[in-house]
Protein backbone atom coordinates (compact mmCIF):
# COMPACT_ATOMS: atom_id res chain seq x y z
CA UNK A 1 0.00 0.00 0.00
CA UNK A 2 2.75 2.50 1.23
CA UNK A 3 4.87 1.08 -1.88
CA UNK A 4 2.09 1.62 -4.69
CA UNK A 5 1.54 5.02 -3.05
CA UNK A 6 5.35 6.32 -3.49
CA UNK A 7 5.98 4.49 -6.81
CA UNK A 8 2.55 6.90 -8.02
CA UNK A 9 4.44 10.27 -6.45
CA UNK A 10 7.99 9.03 -7.75
CA UNK A 11 6.65 8.76 -11.29
CA UNK A 12 4.67 11.80 -11.20
CA UNK A 13 7.14 13.45 -10.57
CA UNK A 14 8.97 12.51 -13.12
CA UNK A 15 5.91 12.79 -15.80
CA UNK A 16 5.59 16.21 -14.34
CA UNK A 17 8.68 16.56 -15.52
CA UNK A 18 8.99 15.60 -18.87
CA UNK A 19 5.71 17.07 -19.56
CA UNK A 20 6.79 21.01 -18.01
CA UNK A 21 9.91 20.05 -20.56
CA UNK A 22 7.89 19.82 -23.63
CA UNK A 23 5.48 22.61 -22.73
CA UNK A 24 8.65 24.53 -22.38
CA UNK A 25 9.70 23.82 -25.38
CA UNK A 26 6.01 24.45 -27.12
CA UNK A 27 5.60 27.99 -25.33
CA UNK A 28 3.98 26.98 -22.51
CA UNK A 29 1.10 25.57 -23.44
CA UNK A 30 -0.02 22.41 -25.75
CA UNK A 31 -4.33 21.81 -27.03
CA UNK A 32 -5.68 23.44 -23.98
CA UNK A 33 -2.72 22.34 -21.22
CA UNK A 34 -1.09 25.20 -19.76
CA UNK A 35 1.39 24.35 -16.78
CA UNK A 36 -1.11 23.73 -14.12
CA UNK A 37 -3.72 21.82 -16.64
CA UNK A 38 -0.67 19.43 -17.17
CA UNK A 39 0.35 19.16 -13.41
CA UNK A 40 -3.21 18.65 -12.37
CA UNK A 41 -4.18 16.08 -15.55
CA UNK A 42 -0.18 13.99 -13.86
CA UNK A 43 -1.62 13.83 -10.57
CA UNK A 44 -5.22 12.97 -11.03
CA UNK A 45 -4.04 9.84 -13.54
CA UNK A 46 -1.37 8.57 -11.07
CA UNK A 47 -4.15 8.77 -8.88
CA UNK A 48 -6.34 7.06 -10.69
CA UNK A 49 -3.97 4.19 -11.77
CA UNK A 50 -4.07 2.95 -9.00
CA UNK A 51 -8.12 3.48 -8.35
CA UNK A 52 -10.05 1.94 -11.78
CA UNK A 53 -6.13 -0.41 -11.33
CA UNK A 54 -5.61 -0.30 -14.88
CA UNK A 55 -3.16 -3.20 -14.55
CA UNK A 56 -4.42 -5.74 -12.90
CA UNK A 57 -4.04 -8.91 -11.55
CA UNK A 58 -4.86 -11.59 -14.02
CA UNK A 59 -6.30 -13.08 -11.19
CA UNK A 60 -8.78 -15.06 -12.97
CA UNK A 61 -6.72 -15.97 -15.83
CA UNK A 62 -4.67 -18.00 -13.60
CA UNK A 63 -7.51 -19.62 -12.23
CA UNK A 64 -8.47 -21.04 -15.00
CA UNK A 65 -4.94 -21.78 -16.08
CA UNK A 66 -4.86 -24.01 -13.01
CA UNK A 67 -8.71 -25.22 -13.15
CA UNK A 68 -9.48 -23.85 -9.79
CA UNK A 69 -11.94 -21.69 -11.86
CA UNK A 70 -14.36 -24.53 -11.25
CA UNK A 71 -15.04 -23.49 -7.67
CA UNK A 72 -15.73 -20.38 -8.70
CA UNK A 73 -18.74 -21.85 -10.96
CA UNK A 74 -19.83 -23.70 -8.42
CA UNK A 75 -21.38 -20.99 -6.95
CA UNK A 76 -25.07 -19.81 -6.98
CA UNK A 77 -23.58 -16.24 -8.60
CA UNK A 78 -22.77 -14.46 -11.51
CA UNK A 79 -19.27 -14.63 -11.16
CA UNK A 80 -19.14 -11.29 -13.51
CA UNK A 81 -21.22 -9.43 -11.35
CA UNK A 82 -19.18 -11.14 -8.27
CA UNK A 83 -16.10 -10.07 -9.04
CA UNK A 84 -17.45 -6.21 -10.11
CA UNK A 85 -18.77 -6.16 -6.54
CA UNK A 86 -15.31 -7.43 -5.12
CA UNK A 87 -13.10 -4.60 -7.75
CA UNK A 88 -15.42 -2.34 -6.03
CA UNK A 89 -14.74 -2.76 -3.01
CA UNK A 90 -10.69 -2.79 -3.51
CA UNK A 91 -11.13 0.71 -5.03
CA UNK A 92 -13.11 1.39 -2.06
CA UNK A 93 -9.94 1.63 -0.12
CA UNK A 94 -8.09 2.29 -3.37
CA UNK A 95 -9.55 5.61 -3.28
CA UNK A 96 -7.91 6.35 0.06
CA UNK A 97 -4.88 5.03 -0.30
CA UNK A 98 -3.99 5.62 -4.37
CA UNK A 99 -6.47 8.12 -5.62
CA UNK A 100 -6.13 10.74 -3.06
CA UNK A 101 -3.04 10.90 -2.00
CA UNK A 102 -1.18 11.85 -5.08
CA UNK A 103 -3.83 14.37 -5.85
CA UNK A 104 -3.40 16.16 -2.28
CA UNK A 105 0.44 15.74 -3.04
CA UNK A 106 0.06 17.63 -6.69
CA UNK A 107 -2.42 20.29 -5.26
CA UNK A 108 -0.16 21.29 -2.54
CA UNK A 109 3.55 21.52 -4.11
CA UNK A 110 2.39 22.49 -7.67
CA UNK A 111 0.69 24.91 -9.61
CA UNK A 112 -3.01 23.05 -9.52
CA UNK A 113 -6.23 23.51 -11.85
CA UNK A 114 -9.09 23.46 -9.63
CA UNK A 115 -12.01 22.88 -10.67
CA UNK A 116 -14.26 26.09 -11.94
CA UNK A 117 -17.28 25.10 -10.23
CA UNK A 118 -18.43 22.94 -7.44
CA UNK A 119 -20.38 20.69 -9.35
CA UNK A 120 -17.28 19.55 -11.07
CA UNK A 121 -16.12 17.81 -7.94
CA UNK A 122 -19.42 14.78 -7.73
CA UNK A 123 -18.86 14.75 -11.40
CA UNK A 124 -15.57 14.31 -11.63
CA UNK A 125 -16.73 11.06 -8.83
CA UNK A 126 -18.78 9.72 -10.66
CA UNK A 127 -16.69 9.98 -14.17
CA UNK A 128 -14.22 8.05 -12.17
CA UNK A 129 -16.53 5.05 -11.08
CA UNK A 130 -17.62 4.51 -14.72
CA UNK A 131 -13.98 4.86 -15.16
CA UNK A 132 -13.73 1.98 -12.59
CA UNK A 133 -16.34 -0.07 -14.45
CA UNK A 134 -14.98 0.26 -18.01
CA UNK A 135 -11.69 -0.78 -16.46
CA UNK A 136 -13.25 -3.72 -14.64
CA UNK A 137 -15.04 -4.36 -17.69
CA UNK A 138 -11.47 -4.48 -20.26
CA UNK A 139 -9.78 -6.53 -17.67
CA UNK A 140 -12.58 -9.08 -17.31
CA UNK A 141 -11.96 -10.15 -20.73
CA UNK A 142 -8.90 -10.41 -21.13
CA UNK A 143 -9.36 -12.39 -17.98
CA UNK A 144 -12.10 -14.66 -19.73
CA UNK A 145 -9.41 -15.13 -22.34
CA UNK A 146 -7.96 -17.72 -20.73
CA UNK A 147 -10.52 -19.76 -21.49
CA UNK A 148 -9.68 -20.36 -25.02
CA UNK A 149 -6.22 -18.88 -25.42
CA UNK A 150 -5.33 -21.33 -21.46
CA UNK A 151 -2.08 -18.91 -21.31
CA UNK A 152 -3.20 -15.15 -21.79
CA UNK A 153 -0.11 -13.65 -20.70
CA UNK A 154 0.60 -12.27 -24.04
CA UNK A 155 -2.39 -10.71 -24.10
CA UNK A 156 -2.65 -9.30 -21.05
CA UNK A 157 1.52 -8.08 -21.68
CA UNK A 158 -0.03 -6.40 -24.96
CA UNK A 159 -2.64 -4.99 -22.76
CA UNK A 160 -0.12 -3.27 -20.45
CA UNK A 161 1.99 -1.78 -23.14
CA UNK A 162 -1.07 -0.36 -25.17
CA UNK A 163 -2.95 0.73 -22.63
CA UNK A 164 -1.20 3.78 -21.07
CA UNK A 165 -0.73 5.06 -24.25
CA UNK A 166 -4.78 4.98 -25.84
CA UNK A 167 -6.19 5.98 -22.32
CA UNK A 168 -4.06 9.11 -21.87
CA UNK A 169 -1.91 8.22 -19.38
CA UNK A 170 1.24 8.94 -20.95
CA UNK A 171 0.21 12.07 -22.56
CA UNK A 172 -3.55 13.83 -22.65
CA UNK A 173 -5.29 12.36 -25.34
CA UNK A 174 -5.59 15.58 -26.72
CA UNK A 175 -1.74 16.35 -27.59
CA UNK A 176 -2.40 13.12 -30.39
CA UNK A 177 -2.95 14.45 -34.00
CA UNK A 178 -6.61 15.67 -34.56
CA UNK A 179 -7.65 12.47 -36.34
CA UNK A 180 -6.06 9.82 -34.06
CA UNK A 181 -7.92 12.02 -30.93
CA UNK A 182 -11.26 12.39 -32.98
CA UNK A 183 -10.73 8.07 -33.81
CA UNK A 184 -9.49 7.41 -29.84
CA UNK A 185 -12.40 8.86 -28.78
CA UNK A 186 -14.90 6.31 -31.01
CA UNK A 187 -13.50 3.39 -28.54
CA UNK A 188 -13.61 2.87 -24.89
CA UNK A 189 -9.92 3.45 -24.07
CA UNK A 190 -10.51 7.46 -23.34
CA UNK A 191 -13.12 6.26 -20.84
CA UNK A 192 -10.45 4.48 -18.71
CA UNK A 193 -8.72 7.77 -17.53
CA UNK A 194 -8.68 10.65 -19.91
CA UNK A 195 -12.61 11.23 -19.26
CA UNK A 196 -12.42 11.87 -15.51
CA UNK A 197 -9.40 14.08 -15.97
CA UNK A 198 -11.60 15.97 -18.58
CA UNK A 199 -14.82 16.65 -16.22
CA UNK A 200 -12.16 17.61 -13.22
CA UNK A 201 -10.00 20.14 -15.75
CA UNK A 202 -13.50 21.20 -17.12
CA UNK A 203 -12.55 20.33 -21.37
CA UNK A 204 -15.18 19.42 -23.36
CA UNK A 205 -18.93 19.14 -21.82
CA UNK A 206 -19.41 16.91 -18.70
CA UNK A 207 -22.61 15.23 -19.99
CA UNK A 208 -21.63 14.20 -22.53
CA UNK A 209 -18.44 12.37 -21.50
CA UNK A 210 -20.47 10.70 -18.90
CA UNK A 211 -22.84 9.47 -21.57
CA UNK A 212 -20.00 8.10 -23.39
CA UNK A 213 -18.63 6.22 -21.16
CA UNK A 214 -21.97 5.25 -19.83
CA UNK A 215 -22.01 3.81 -23.14
CA UNK A 216 -18.82 2.08 -22.72
CA UNK A 217 -19.15 0.60 -19.34
CA UNK A 218 -22.28 -1.06 -20.49
CA UNK A 219 -21.15 -2.38 -23.84
CA UNK A 220 -17.90 -3.68 -22.55
CA UNK A 221 -19.78 -5.80 -19.45
CA UNK A 222 -22.69 -6.86 -22.00
CA UNK A 223 -19.53 -8.49 -24.01
CA UNK A 224 -17.88 -9.85 -21.08
CA UNK A 225 -21.29 -11.14 -20.18
CA UNK A 226 -21.35 -13.05 -23.45
CA UNK A 227 -17.95 -14.03 -23.32
CA UNK A 228 -18.35 -15.71 -20.05
CA UNK A 229 -21.66 -17.49 -21.25
CA UNK A 230 -19.95 -18.98 -24.05
CA UNK A 231 -16.47 -19.80 -22.46
CA UNK A 232 -19.11 -21.74 -19.76
CA UNK A 233 -20.74 -23.57 -22.48
CA UNK A 234 -17.19 -24.59 -24.01
CA UNK A 235 -15.05 -25.11 -20.58
CA UNK A 236 -13.03 -28.05 -20.26
CA UNK A 237 -11.56 -27.98 -16.33
CA UNK A 238 -7.91 -28.17 -16.53
CA UNK A 239 -7.18 -31.35 -14.02
CA UNK A 240 -7.83 -33.56 -11.39
CA UNK B 1 -31.38 -37.87 -6.56
CA UNK B 2 -29.17 -38.63 -9.87
CA UNK B 3 -30.15 -39.75 -12.75
CA UNK B 4 -27.60 -40.60 -15.64
CA UNK B 5 -28.80 -42.86 -19.24
CA UNK B 6 -26.41 -43.27 -21.97
CA UNK B 7 -24.11 -39.98 -20.73
CA UNK B 8 -21.23 -39.32 -22.74
CA UNK B 9 -18.63 -36.31 -23.05
CA UNK B 10 -15.84 -36.99 -25.70
CA UNK B 11 -12.76 -34.69 -25.90
CA UNK B 12 -10.86 -33.28 -28.58
CA UNK B 13 -6.75 -33.84 -28.26
CA UNK B 14 -4.32 -32.34 -31.04
CA UNK B 15 -2.10 -35.14 -31.95
CA UNK B 16 0.08 -33.13 -34.09
CA UNK B 17 1.59 -29.80 -33.30
CA UNK B 18 2.25 -27.38 -36.09
CA UNK B 19 -0.21 -25.04 -37.69
CA UNK B 20 -2.55 -27.99 -39.25
CA UNK B 21 -3.32 -30.09 -36.03
CA UNK B 22 -4.92 -33.69 -36.61
CA UNK B 23 -7.22 -34.25 -34.02
CA UNK B 24 -8.09 -37.28 -32.24
CA UNK B 25 -11.37 -37.78 -30.46
CA UNK B 26 -10.80 -39.32 -26.99
CA UNK B 27 -14.26 -40.43 -25.29
CA UNK B 28 -13.46 -40.25 -21.11
CA UNK B 29 -16.74 -41.21 -20.34
CA UNK B 30 -18.48 -43.61 -22.31
CA UNK B 31 -21.91 -44.32 -22.34
CA UNK B 32 -22.53 -44.50 -18.49
CA UNK B 33 -25.66 -45.17 -16.64
CA UNK B 34 -26.87 -45.01 -13.33
CA UNK B 35 -28.86 -43.76 -10.60
CA UNK B 36 -28.88 -42.66 -6.96
CA UNK B 37 -31.47 -42.49 -4.35
CA UNK B 38 -32.00 -39.66 -1.89
CA UNK B 39 -29.90 -40.74 1.00
CA UNK B 40 -27.58 -42.90 -0.37
CA UNK B 41 -23.95 -43.42 0.07
CA UNK B 42 -21.93 -43.99 -3.33
CA UNK B 43 -18.34 -44.62 -3.51
CA UNK B 44 -17.29 -43.87 -7.12
CA UNK B 45 -13.77 -45.45 -7.97
CA UNK B 46 -11.79 -45.81 -10.98
CA UNK B 47 -7.95 -45.57 -12.00
CA UNK B 48 -6.80 -41.89 -12.89
CA UNK B 49 -8.12 -41.23 -15.81
CA UNK B 50 -10.99 -43.45 -15.65
CA UNK B 51 -13.71 -40.55 -16.27
CA UNK B 52 -14.62 -40.39 -12.70
CA UNK B 53 -13.94 -36.37 -12.17
CA UNK B 54 -15.37 -35.93 -15.80
CA UNK B 55 -18.80 -37.91 -14.74
CA UNK B 56 -19.02 -35.27 -11.68
CA UNK B 57 -18.07 -31.92 -13.84
CA UNK B 58 -21.19 -33.16 -15.90
CA UNK B 59 -23.18 -33.99 -12.34
CA UNK B 60 -22.53 -30.29 -11.11
CA UNK B 61 -23.03 -28.75 -14.54
CA UNK B 62 -19.56 -27.56 -15.42
CA UNK B 63 -18.95 -29.37 -18.17
CA UNK B 64 -21.91 -30.06 -20.92
CA UNK B 65 -22.23 -33.81 -22.14
CA UNK B 66 -21.61 -34.64 -25.63
CA UNK B 67 -24.63 -36.85 -25.30
CA UNK B 68 -27.10 -38.33 -22.87
CA UNK B 69 -29.14 -37.22 -20.26
CA UNK B 70 -28.15 -36.13 -16.96
CA UNK B 71 -30.74 -34.98 -13.98
CA UNK B 72 -29.98 -34.02 -10.58
CA UNK B 73 -32.40 -32.83 -7.50
CA UNK B 74 -34.33 -32.63 -10.81
CA UNK B 75 -32.73 -30.41 -13.10
CA UNK B 76 -30.52 -30.40 -16.06
CA UNK B 77 -27.16 -29.38 -14.36
CA UNK B 78 -25.51 -27.57 -16.98
CA UNK B 79 -28.74 -25.67 -18.07
CA UNK B 80 -29.37 -24.51 -14.77
CA UNK B 81 -25.65 -24.94 -13.09
CA UNK B 82 -27.18 -22.07 -10.75
CA UNK B 83 -30.18 -23.33 -9.07
CA UNK B 84 -28.65 -26.81 -8.75
CA UNK B 85 -25.38 -25.04 -6.98
CA UNK B 86 -27.87 -23.35 -4.49
CA UNK B 87 -28.68 -27.45 -3.38
CA UNK B 88 -25.96 -29.46 -3.59
CA UNK B 89 -22.34 -29.06 -2.11
CA UNK B 90 -19.21 -29.67 -3.80
CA UNK B 91 -15.76 -30.44 -1.93
CA UNK B 92 -12.09 -31.30 -3.74
CA UNK B 93 -9.88 -32.82 -2.15
CA UNK B 94 -7.44 -30.79 -4.66
CA UNK B 95 -8.77 -27.35 -4.51
CA UNK B 96 -9.99 -24.72 -1.60
CA UNK B 97 -13.56 -22.93 -1.72
CA UNK B 98 -12.28 -20.76 1.12
CA UNK B 99 -10.91 -17.58 0.51
CA UNK B 100 -7.00 -17.50 1.33
CA UNK B 101 -6.10 -14.56 3.62
CA UNK B 102 -9.54 -14.95 5.05
CA UNK B 103 -9.91 -16.03 8.93
CA UNK B 104 -12.54 -19.28 8.53
CA UNK B 105 -14.87 -17.28 10.25
CA UNK B 106 -15.10 -14.73 7.48
CA UNK B 107 -15.13 -17.23 5.01
CA UNK B 108 -17.97 -18.72 6.17
CA UNK B 109 -19.57 -15.31 6.84
CA UNK B 110 -19.29 -14.77 2.73
CA UNK B 111 -20.56 -17.99 1.86
CA UNK B 112 -23.66 -17.42 3.60
CA UNK B 113 -24.34 -14.34 1.72
CA UNK B 114 -23.47 -15.77 -1.28
CA UNK B 115 -25.59 -18.65 -1.09
CA UNK B 116 -28.50 -16.41 1.24
CA UNK B 117 -28.62 -18.57 3.87
CA UNK B 118 -31.07 -16.96 6.91
CA UNK B 119 -28.62 -16.13 9.79
CA UNK B 120 -30.03 -18.12 12.22
CA UNK B 121 -29.52 -21.03 9.99
CA UNK B 122 -26.25 -20.39 9.35
CA UNK B 123 -25.40 -20.04 13.11
CA UNK B 124 -27.39 -23.47 13.99
CA UNK B 125 -25.46 -25.25 11.04
CA UNK B 126 -22.04 -23.61 11.41
CA UNK B 127 -22.07 -24.53 15.55
CA UNK B 128 -22.95 -28.08 14.50
CA UNK B 129 -20.20 -28.31 12.29
CA UNK B 130 -17.97 -26.71 14.64
CA UNK B 131 -18.52 -29.04 17.14
CA UNK B 132 -18.80 -32.36 15.49
CA UNK B 133 -15.51 -31.17 13.32
CA UNK B 134 -13.80 -29.75 16.16
CA UNK B 135 -13.22 -26.48 14.71
CA UNK B 136 -13.14 -23.92 17.80
CA UNK B 137 -9.49 -23.73 17.95
CA UNK B 138 -9.01 -22.32 14.44
CA UNK B 139 -11.79 -20.29 13.32
CA UNK B 140 -10.28 -17.26 13.91
CA UNK B 141 -7.40 -18.08 11.96
CA UNK B 142 -6.56 -17.16 7.96
CA UNK B 143 -6.85 -20.15 6.18
CA UNK B 144 -3.65 -19.97 4.89
CA UNK B 145 -2.05 -20.70 7.76
CA UNK B 146 -4.25 -23.67 8.55
CA UNK B 147 -3.08 -27.52 8.13
CA UNK B 148 -3.96 -29.52 5.68
CA UNK B 149 -6.48 -30.82 7.94
CA UNK B 150 -7.78 -28.16 9.39
CA UNK B 151 -8.32 -26.74 5.81
CA UNK B 152 -10.18 -29.53 4.87
CA UNK B 153 -13.03 -29.78 7.69
CA UNK B 154 -13.36 -26.32 7.29
CA UNK B 155 -13.94 -27.19 3.35
CA UNK B 156 -16.53 -29.87 4.58
CA UNK B 157 -18.38 -27.03 6.59
CA UNK B 158 -18.12 -24.05 3.78
CA UNK B 159 -19.91 -26.72 1.44
CA UNK B 160 -22.63 -27.83 3.95
CA UNK B 161 -23.72 -24.67 5.01
CA UNK B 162 -26.80 -24.01 2.95
CA UNK B 163 -27.77 -27.73 3.63
CA UNK B 164 -27.49 -29.12 0.29
CA UNK B 165 -29.72 -32.15 -0.47
CA UNK B 166 -26.21 -33.64 -2.40
CA UNK B 167 -22.86 -33.33 -1.09
CA UNK B 168 -20.36 -34.46 -3.78
CA UNK B 169 -16.91 -35.25 -2.74
CA UNK B 170 -14.08 -35.47 -5.27
CA UNK B 171 -10.84 -37.09 -3.08
CA UNK B 172 -11.92 -35.61 -0.04
CA UNK B 173 -9.12 -37.67 2.18
CA UNK B 174 -6.04 -37.26 0.09
CA UNK B 175 -2.98 -36.52 2.04
CA UNK B 176 -4.93 -36.49 5.25
CA UNK B 177 -3.28 -37.88 7.97
CA UNK B 178 -5.02 -41.30 9.63
CA UNK B 179 -6.66 -39.97 12.11
CA UNK B 180 -7.91 -37.05 10.62
CA UNK B 181 -9.49 -39.05 7.48
CA UNK B 182 -11.01 -41.08 10.52
CA UNK B 183 -13.07 -37.90 11.55
CA UNK B 184 -13.67 -36.87 8.36
CA UNK B 185 -15.20 -40.43 7.61
CA UNK B 186 -16.94 -40.37 10.90
CA UNK B 187 -18.52 -36.73 10.08
CA UNK B 188 -19.61 -38.07 6.88
CA UNK B 189 -20.97 -40.84 7.79
CA UNK B 190 -22.92 -39.20 10.82
CA UNK B 191 -24.64 -36.43 7.94
CA UNK B 192 -25.27 -39.21 6.18
CA UNK B 193 -27.27 -41.05 8.58
CA UNK B 194 -29.01 -37.93 10.49
CA UNK B 195 -29.19 -35.36 7.81
CA UNK B 196 -30.30 -37.98 5.11
CA UNK B 197 -27.48 -35.90 2.79
CA UNK B 198 -26.76 -37.78 -0.60
CA UNK B 199 -23.27 -38.61 -0.64
CA UNK B 200 -21.49 -39.26 -3.81
CA UNK B 201 -17.48 -39.02 -3.24
CA UNK B 202 -14.24 -40.43 -5.77
CA UNK B 203 -11.36 -41.60 -3.80
CA UNK B 204 -8.59 -43.81 -3.98
CA UNK B 205 -8.54 -44.99 -0.30
CA UNK B 206 -10.81 -47.94 -0.62
CA UNK B 207 -10.86 -47.34 3.04
CA UNK B 208 -13.07 -44.35 2.79
CA UNK B 209 -15.39 -46.58 0.26
CA UNK B 210 -15.35 -49.47 3.16
CA UNK B 211 -15.92 -47.42 5.97
CA UNK B 212 -18.45 -44.85 3.81
CA UNK B 213 -20.53 -46.01 1.32
CA UNK B 214 -22.44 -49.16 1.31
CA UNK B 215 -22.78 -48.78 -2.80
CA UNK B 216 -19.41 -48.82 -4.77
CA UNK B 217 -19.48 -47.94 -8.44
CA UNK B 218 -15.80 -48.75 -10.22
CA UNK B 219 -15.42 -47.15 -13.85
CA UNK B 220 -12.35 -47.31 -15.93
CA UNK B 221 -12.14 -46.45 -19.51
CA UNK B 222 -15.49 -44.60 -18.97
CA UNK B 223 -17.75 -47.75 -18.33
CA UNK B 224 -19.10 -48.82 -15.83
CA UNK B 225 -17.11 -52.12 -14.59
CA UNK B 226 -19.51 -52.72 -11.69
CA UNK B 227 -21.93 -51.42 -9.67
CA UNK B 228 -23.37 -52.84 -6.20
CA UNK B 229 -23.06 -53.27 -2.63
CA UNK B 230 -19.40 -53.77 -1.72
CA UNK B 231 -19.72 -57.33 -0.19
CA UNK B 232 -21.51 -58.72 -3.09
CA UNK B 233 -18.56 -57.39 -5.42
CA UNK B 234 -16.76 -58.65 -3.12
CA UNK B 235 -18.02 -61.72 -3.01
CA UNK B 236 -18.27 -62.17 -6.65
CA UNK B 237 -15.22 -61.29 -8.22
CA UNK B 238 -13.23 -62.92 -4.92
CA UNK B 239 -15.01 -65.91 -4.00
CA UNK B 240 -11.44 -67.60 -2.28
CA UNK B 241 -10.47 -66.65 1.25
CA UNK B 242 -7.30 -67.29 3.02
CA UNK B 243 -5.92 -68.75 5.71
CA UNK B 244 -2.35 -68.42 6.84
CA UNK B 245 -1.31 -70.76 9.52
CA UNK B 246 1.73 -70.25 11.41
CA UNK B 247 3.66 -73.90 12.63
CA UNK B 248 5.00 -75.19 15.41
CA UNK B 249 7.76 -76.74 13.31
CA UNK B 250 8.68 -75.99 9.48
CA UNK B 251 7.18 -78.50 7.62
CA UNK B 252 5.09 -78.52 4.47
CA UNK B 253 1.68 -77.00 3.89
CA UNK B 254 -0.96 -79.39 5.50
CA UNK B 255 -2.80 -81.70 2.84
CA UNK B 256 -6.64 -80.93 3.05
CA UNK B 257 -9.39 -81.31 0.59
CA UNK B 258 -11.13 -78.11 -1.09
CA UNK B 259 -7.76 -76.30 0.29
CA UNK B 260 -4.82 -74.82 -2.39
CA UNK B 261 -0.95 -74.07 -0.70
CA UNK B 262 -0.52 -70.97 -2.45
CA UNK B 263 2.66 -69.62 -0.93
CA UNK B 264 4.85 -70.95 1.50
CA UNK B 265 7.17 -68.42 3.56
CA UNK B 266 10.26 -68.67 6.34
CA UNK B 267 11.46 -71.70 5.16
CA UNK B 268 7.50 -73.65 5.62
CA UNK B 269 6.89 -72.16 9.13
CA UNK B 270 4.04 -70.17 7.59
CA UNK B 271 1.67 -70.84 4.56
CA UNK B 272 -0.76 -69.76 2.71
CA UNK B 273 -3.72 -71.71 2.12
CA UNK B 274 -6.98 -70.12 -0.09
CA UNK B 275 -10.34 -72.09 0.07
CA UNK B 276 -13.96 -70.97 -1.66
CA UNK B 277 -16.11 -69.62 0.32
CA UNK B 278 -19.21 -71.21 -0.87
CA UNK B 279 -18.12 -75.32 -0.58
CA UNK B 280 -16.22 -74.65 3.05
CA UNK B 281 -16.59 -72.61 6.29
CA UNK B 282 -13.35 -71.22 8.00
CA UNK B 283 -13.97 -73.25 10.92
CA UNK B 284 -14.46 -76.51 9.36
CA UNK B 285 -11.60 -75.95 7.11
CA UNK B 286 -9.53 -74.88 10.44
CA UNK B 287 -10.58 -78.07 12.87
CA UNK B 288 -9.56 -80.10 9.50
CA UNK B 289 -5.95 -78.52 9.46
CA UNK B 290 -5.51 -78.47 13.21
CA UNK B 291 -6.25 -82.06 13.28
CA UNK B 292 -3.33 -82.46 11.26
CA UNK B 293 -0.68 -80.16 12.10
CA UNK B 294 0.64 -78.38 15.30
CA UNK B 295 -0.20 -74.89 14.28
CA UNK B 296 1.30 -71.83 16.35
CA UNK B 297 -1.41 -69.28 15.15
CA UNK B 298 -3.31 -68.54 12.28
CA UNK B 299 -5.83 -66.28 10.84
CA UNK B 300 -8.64 -65.53 8.10
CA UNK B 301 -7.89 -63.26 5.86
CA UNK B 302 -11.06 -61.03 3.76
CA UNK B 303 -9.83 -60.18 0.60
CA UNK B 304 -8.94 -56.52 0.63
CA UNK B 305 -11.04 -54.17 -1.21
CA UNK B 306 -8.05 -53.19 -3.35
CA UNK B 307 -8.01 -56.64 -4.17
CA UNK B 308 -11.57 -56.46 -5.06
CA UNK B 309 -11.04 -53.72 -7.37
CA UNK B 310 -7.64 -54.67 -9.09
CA UNK B 311 -9.62 -58.02 -10.02
CA UNK B 312 -12.69 -56.11 -11.46
CA UNK B 313 -10.08 -54.37 -13.51
CA UNK B 314 -8.28 -57.14 -14.73
CA UNK B 315 -11.76 -59.24 -15.29
CA UNK B 316 -12.68 -56.18 -17.47
CA UNK B 317 -9.37 -56.18 -19.53
CA UNK B 318 -9.49 -59.53 -19.77
CA UNK B 319 -13.30 -59.45 -21.43
CA UNK B 320 -11.89 -56.83 -24.14
CA UNK B 321 -8.85 -59.54 -25.12
CA UNK B 322 -11.76 -61.99 -25.27
CA UNK B 323 -14.65 -59.66 -27.72
CA UNK B 324 -10.81 -59.05 -29.38
CA UNK B 325 -9.68 -62.20 -30.28
CA UNK B 326 -13.41 -63.45 -31.39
Amino acid sequence: MLAGMTTNVVFGLLRVAVLAAALRAANGEIADYDIAATNTFVWIGQGLLGFVLLWGTNELAERVRSGDVVVDLYRPWHLQSALLAQDAGRAGFAFLTRLAPPMVFGMALFPFQFPATALQWPLFLLSAVLALVVSFAFRFLIDVSAFWLLDNRGLYGFWNITSGVLCGLTVPVAFFPDWARDVLWLTPFPALLQAPIDVFLGHGSAPGILLYQVFWAAAMLGLGHLALQRAVRRVVVQGG
Amino acid sequence: MIEVRELRREFKVATSKGLRRRYKTVTAVDDVTFGVEAGEAVGYVGPNGAGKSTTIKMLTGILVPTSGHVRVNGVDPSRQRRDLARRIGVVFGQRSQLWWDLPLRDSFDLLRSIYRVPAADHRDRLDECVELLGLRGFLATPVRQLSLGQRMRGEITAALLHAPELLVLDEPTIGLDLESKERLREFLADINARRGTTLLLTTHDLDDIERLCPRLMVIDHGRVLADGPLDELRAEVTPERELVIDLREPGPPPDVPGVTAVRSEANGLRHHLTFRRVETTAAQLITRVVSRVEVHDLAVVEPQIDDVIRKLYQRQAGQARASVES
